[in-house]
């Protein structure tokens, strides 16, 4: 998880995103930031999250994107 | 049949009371049959094209369908003596018979669409590029009313049954529904399977609201299209149409185009959603005030919504996100320096999808210049972005009024100069009107009578300028408090029908008609 935080952290410097909900729904990653988020997330945890995973249920919360990547692991 | 022609409004009212008097259940089957026919008074030949992309979407959403419910069972069936290993390759395998049949309807679909809108685009290029050693001649070629939206509409269901995000509709006819909902066929929004069918195939009772609710929203669409953009469109064809109106021409047609096509298509999809509020049915919205937007990826947030969502969630994504682009960015980071190597992929995905808009917007190269200008401009804003933190750190003007005044300002030039390239016969042709703007600028133009020659009389501009404060009014309130109806529906109600009553007059006396008037066709029909 803090690895997670630490490449959104870069991505938004000024987000707290360790309590921050609503990042998709409240434009704070807009899709420029999901593309390049995924590409950080493959090369660090070697999870490759498909197109049809990227729904804003799945991107609106650290923990959230957490829960993607860990089940796509147990895929 | 134009939805500002005289047989509209008498199919439309025919449908509207029709529509409420058979019985519910019949409701979807009837507006099955009155898109239809509205398509085939447009072209008979046209239902021909829109029955083929329904059939097989249709068909091949539910064999892909098929393939992955067979899966889930087999897996299910055989949880136990299955290993990991032999569950990976058995879904590996149902997912590439998927594809193949996803890959069929896809090319197929863009194959009819590429044929009727881009074959004489080709040609034209081929002619150019052999300097008349070979010569095609042009394909009297049909392109059918709104292929664009429809197909696009279609393949967006195919590729959610794809992804297992939408059950397939087995009923043929519920499906060209979908496909053909009259209102929506002509320029869209290009509406998403879960949000429109349910709407669209739910029975209906007549309510008061919901019908002046609906009422209200085409009145007002036809306000802006025949008030205003059937109007000032005499002045934008005339200034764009001859390379002699330059300098501060070029200046008034940057602006007059922005408005007129702002008001020609948020006005057909007024109507297009009024339309169908009358029936009770939710249409997905397609604006959101983009003149407000501070900056230009706001502004594609804000206008045309449901295309570029549908070029974000299909095509954006999957191009950022495939195995080669991964690869790639891999690579990048490893090998060119970090700020760079981190944007190579967003770089390459926005470039095709920039110009699969451009493309998606018509057969020339003035679309195709209008997509790459907005991606450079994007991208551009995107680099600067660490610097414009910097800025507002040292002046804190951040969310300052008049500093967010100045971003729309400047998001509102730099869009009007960027559609510029919509306007002109050729990209070079654009580029030099442009350059006129900086080196034949007079300014005595706007006062010397000289605006007064290019097919607007000063009535014509008192009515421009009418309709630009209430459309300005209308827009700062909806800002403010979302929903004008809402904020007028809650004052007595004869307000409500009277708004409605002067619109009607507006329109009726306001209209740009006249002798041998023909409403002008809505601008992105022709995409």
């Amino acid at each position: 998880m803090e690895e997670l935080i630490e490449i959104l952290t870069d991505l938004h410097p000024d987000v707290d995103f360790t309590t921050t909900e609503g990042l998709v729904d409240d434009r704070i990653l807009d899709s420029l930031d999901i593309v390049s988020l995924i590409s950080e997330i493959d090369d660090r945890f070697d999870v490759a999250i498909p197109a049809e995973e990227i729904i804003p249920e799945n991107f609106n919360s650290a923990k959230a994107i957490y829960d993607l990547i860990r089940r796509l692991e147990d895929e | 049949m134009l939805f500002t022609s005289m047989p509209f409004v008498i199919f439309l009212a025919a449908t509207l009371f029709l529509y409420y008097i058979i019985p519910k259940k019949a409701q979807w089957g009837f507006l099955l049959a009155a898109s239809y026919v509205f398509y085939a008074i447009a072209d008979l030949r046209y239902l021909l094209f829109i029955m083929t992309t329904t059939v097989t979407v249709w068909y091949v959403a539910l064999r892909v369908e098929k393939i992955n419910l067979e899966q889930k069972e087999y897996i299910k069936a055989h949880k136990a003596e299955l290993s990991k290993e032999e569950k990976t390759a058995y879904k590996n395998r149902g997912k590439r018979r998927r594809w193949h049949w996803l890959l069929l309807g896809l090319l197929f679909n863009l194959g009819i669409l590429s044929v009727t809108k881009y074959t004489n685009f080709v040609i034209s290029n081929l002619n150019s590029l052999f300097h008349g050693a070979v010569t095609m001649q042009p394909v009297d070629m049909i392109v059918p009313l709104g292929i664009s939206f429809y197909t696009f509409q279609s393949l967006g269901y195919l590729i959610d049954v794809y992804r297992g995000k939408q059950e397939a509709q087995h009923n043929p006819l519920k499906f060209a529904l979908f496909v053909s909902f009259f209102p929506q066929l002509a320029q869209g929004p290009i509406s998403r399977y879960n949000q429109l069918a349910p709407t669209l195939l739910a029975e209906h009772s007549f309510e008061v609201k919901t019908f002046s609710y609906g009422l209200m929203r085409i009145l007002w669409g036809y306000f802006k299209k025949v008030v205003i953009a059937d109007r000032i469109i005499t002045g934008v064809t005339t200034l764009i149409g001859d390379a002699k109106y330059t300098g501060a021409y070029v200046f008034c047609a940057m602006f007059f185009y922005a408005f007129e096509l702002y008001c020609d298509f948020t006005g057909g999809i007024d109507i297009t959603i009024g339309i169908a509020e009358t029936m009770g049915i939710r249409v997905t919205e397609n604006f959101n005030l983009p003149y407000f937007s501070k900056n230009i990826k706001e502004y594609w947030n804000r206008w045309h919504i449901t295309m570029g969502t549908w070029f974000t969630d299909y095509i954006f994504y999957p191009i950022s996100v495939c195995g080669p682009m991964l690869k790639l960015s891999k690579w990048s980071r490893t090998h060119l320096p970090k700020a760079i190597g981190k944007r190579v992929t967003v770089y390459l995905s926005c470039f095709a999808v920039w110009l699969a808009t451009g493309i998606w917007h018509g057969a020339a190269w003035n679309f195709v210049a209008w997509g790459l200008t907005n991606y450079v401009v994007i991208m551009v804003s995107q680099e600067l972005e660490p610097l414009y933190a910097r800025f507002h750190a040292r002046f804190g003007w951040k969310g300052k009024t008049a500093y967010e005044g100045f971003q729309i300002l400047r998001t509102v030039v730099l869009m009007s100069a960027i559609r510029m390239f919509d306007c002109y016969r050729d990209v070079p042709l654009t580029f030099r009107m442009m350059g006129s703007m900086f080196t034949s600028f007079r300014l005595s133009t706007f006062w010397d009578g000289s605006l007064l020659q290019i097919g607007l009389s000063a009535s014509d501009y008192a009515v421009l300028l009418a309709g630009f404060a209430v459309v300005l009014g209308v827009s700062v309130i909806k800002l403010k408090s979302g929903s004008v109806r809402d904020r007028i529906y809650e004052k007595p109600a004869f307000l409500f029908y009277q708004l409605m009553a002067v619109l009607l007059v507006a329109i009726l006396v306001l209209g740009a008609y006249g002798v041998g008037y023909d409403s002008s066709q809505f601008i992105y029909t022709q995409f």
